[in-house]
Order: C-alpha cells, then structure tokens, then sequence
C-alpha cells in the first residue's frame, strides 16, 4: 500500500476536511483487541458533497486540485481497508459535512500499522488555527481524548498555537497520551 | 507527564515575552502536504521543522502547509518565503536535511544552494 502508516492516510483525509472548509474536525481510533477490529474515522463539519460527488470521489481520478489530474488520497484508504478484510464507507451530506469510516482486521498480514498518530494531530492542529480537532484514541476500551477547544480556552486570547513553547506541549502531551493507551505495544 | 496545568504556565511566561517582542520579520515555510507529499515522507519534515523553530525559539517563524504544489516527483518539497526575497523552492526534502536550511536559510539568510530545485534540475543526470 502506498502510505506506510494509517496516521499517514488519516492526515491525507483530514487535509480534505480542511479543503471543505471544516471548523470541526473529529479524528477517531479505535481498537478492539478482543473482536479484533480497528476502526479509524474522520468526521468533519466541511462543506460536503452531493450525491453525485460522493460517488465520484471513490475514483483515483477525482481530484479538487488544478495541478494533476489524479487525487488518489480517498481511494487509497478506501483499498487498504478492503484489503484487511474491513470496510470504507463514506457518508457526506451537502452544507452538513463528511464523514468518512475505514476499518480493519487487526490481525491482518496486510494491515499497515496505526503509525505515529501524535504526529499526525499535532502537524494537522499546528498548520491550522482556525480548525478545531479532537482525537478520540482508544485500545480496548481505554481512551486518550484531544481537543483544541480545550486548549484554547487555557491559552486564551493572544497566543497562538504556533508559539514554540505551546507547539512543543502539543507535542509531548499527544505522545505521552498515546502511549499511555498503547501500554507500551504498538498496534 | 503533561498537563494543562504546565500549558497556562507556558500561557503566562509567553504573555511576558510577547510584550517585549518588536515587530516580526515573518519568515514563513511552507511544506506541500497533498496525498503526493504525505506519500513521499512530508510529514516527518513538517515535523522537523517544527522542532527546529521550537528548540530555537524562532518566534517570528511560520510554519505551515499547503496542498500539491505541482511537481509531485520532487516531493517532498519545502517552500521558504522571507519578506523581501524571492522565494526558495527546496526539493526533496528529508528530516536530515532541515537542521542546516533553518540554521543557514532561515537564521543566517544564506540559501542552501545545493537543496534547491534549481540546483537539482541542473546537476542530475
């Protein structure tokens, strides 16, 4: 598969989110070790698509952008889910946002590992103030809950995200959250 | 461990610090982040650049994305703009290469010659 890490694709898809213009973007990983199921979702607030988009956006040639013809991002995750024997389903309402579920079979050969999930938020929230995120990662029942509206209203008016200090505890809080979940293995 | 306790910490000495900083240059970095740069390893750069503004304390720094800026083989590539100058295009861009564009680039103001697309258009066979 061509993104190494599943963090990488839910970067690629949030960058969609992004480009719909969301406000709210909702990243969520859950793993259930005991049905052996993994299951990443991105929910935004964006503006949408029709019914007629929605369908095309499954094909690797349907892109937004003006710089190639191909836009490959959603197809991709929609294979590598399918591959693991798990499924995609996008859900999309024009003016209401986008939602877009993939799931695997955790004991997939084939499955590429979650990845470095921490950096995949803290990029997406550094490099967009005016999104708000919340990472919602859960291993068996345990949940690790991220969410910049909570740190806006620590920081309040007058720092941005982008100061060096905040970006650095951005950072180390996403780490050892995750970690803490992970209990030491990586899924 | 973190908590948001040590962030209105940070809260407070940085509202010190604002107070005292004079108008910023606003040297912005720009990293392309389409599906083309996220494959190509775009990520970890992004990420080490932050790291690299952070350690330094580069306050008047930008770093930001954007989407596919059109040269998808080149990826990763890395945009630096600094007010007054022409922009710098660097390509292929990996974390090991950061370190050096922000400390001669971004700090010193000396381009990295031999990371910048030109330089690579011209010398591979």
């Amino acid at each position: 598969m061509i993104m190494p890490e599943l963090a990488m694709h839910v970067l690629d898809i949030a960058q969609n989110s992004i480009s719909a213009g969301a406000k709210h973007v909702k990243i969520v990983i859950d793993a259930d070790r005991t049905r052996n199921i993994l299951t990443i979702a991105v929910v935004d607030d964006g503006c949408g698509m029709d019914d007629e988009m929605e369908k095309r956006v499954l094909s690797p040639f349907t892109t937004s952008r003006t710089t190639r013809k191909v836009g490959l991002g959603i197809p991709f995750f929609k294979l590598g889910a399918e591959c693991c024997d798990g499924n995609f389903e996008l859900k999309s309402e024009k003016g209401i946002g986008t939602s877009i579920t993939a799931t695997y079979s955790i004991s997939h050969i084939d499955r590429p590992p979650i990845g470095d999930i921490a950096e995949t938020i803290a990029m997406l929230v550094i490099c967009n103030e005016k999104t708000d995120f919340v990472l919602s990662y859960t291993i068996d029942g345990k949940t690790f809950i991220f969410d910049t509206e909570q740190i806006k209203i620590v920081l309040g008016d007058g720092i941005p995200l982008t100061d060096p200090d905040v970006m650095g505890w951005i950072r180390d809080y996403l780490c050892q959250g995750i970690e803490e979940i992970n209990g030491g293995i990586d899924l | 461990m973190k908590s948001l306790q040590e962030l209105e910490a940070i809260r407070k000495r940085t509202l010190e610090k604002i107070n005292l900083r004079k108008e910023h240059n606003g040297t912005r970095i720009v990293v392309g982040m389409a599906t083309c740069g996220i494959a190509a390893g775009a990520r970890p750069v992004l990420s080490a650049f932050v790291d690299e503004v952070t350690k330094r304390s580069l306050s008047d720094v930008v770093v930001a994305q954007t989407g596919c800026i059109g040269i998808c083989r080149l990826e990763p590539i890395v945009e630096v703009y600094k007010p007054d100058q022409e922009k710098v295009t660097y390509v292929k861009v990996s974390p090991d290469m950061v370190a050096r564009i922000v400390a001669e680039h971004i700090v010193n103001g000396k381009v990295v010659d031999e990371y910048t697309i030109g330089y690579y258009e011209t010398h591979q066979n």
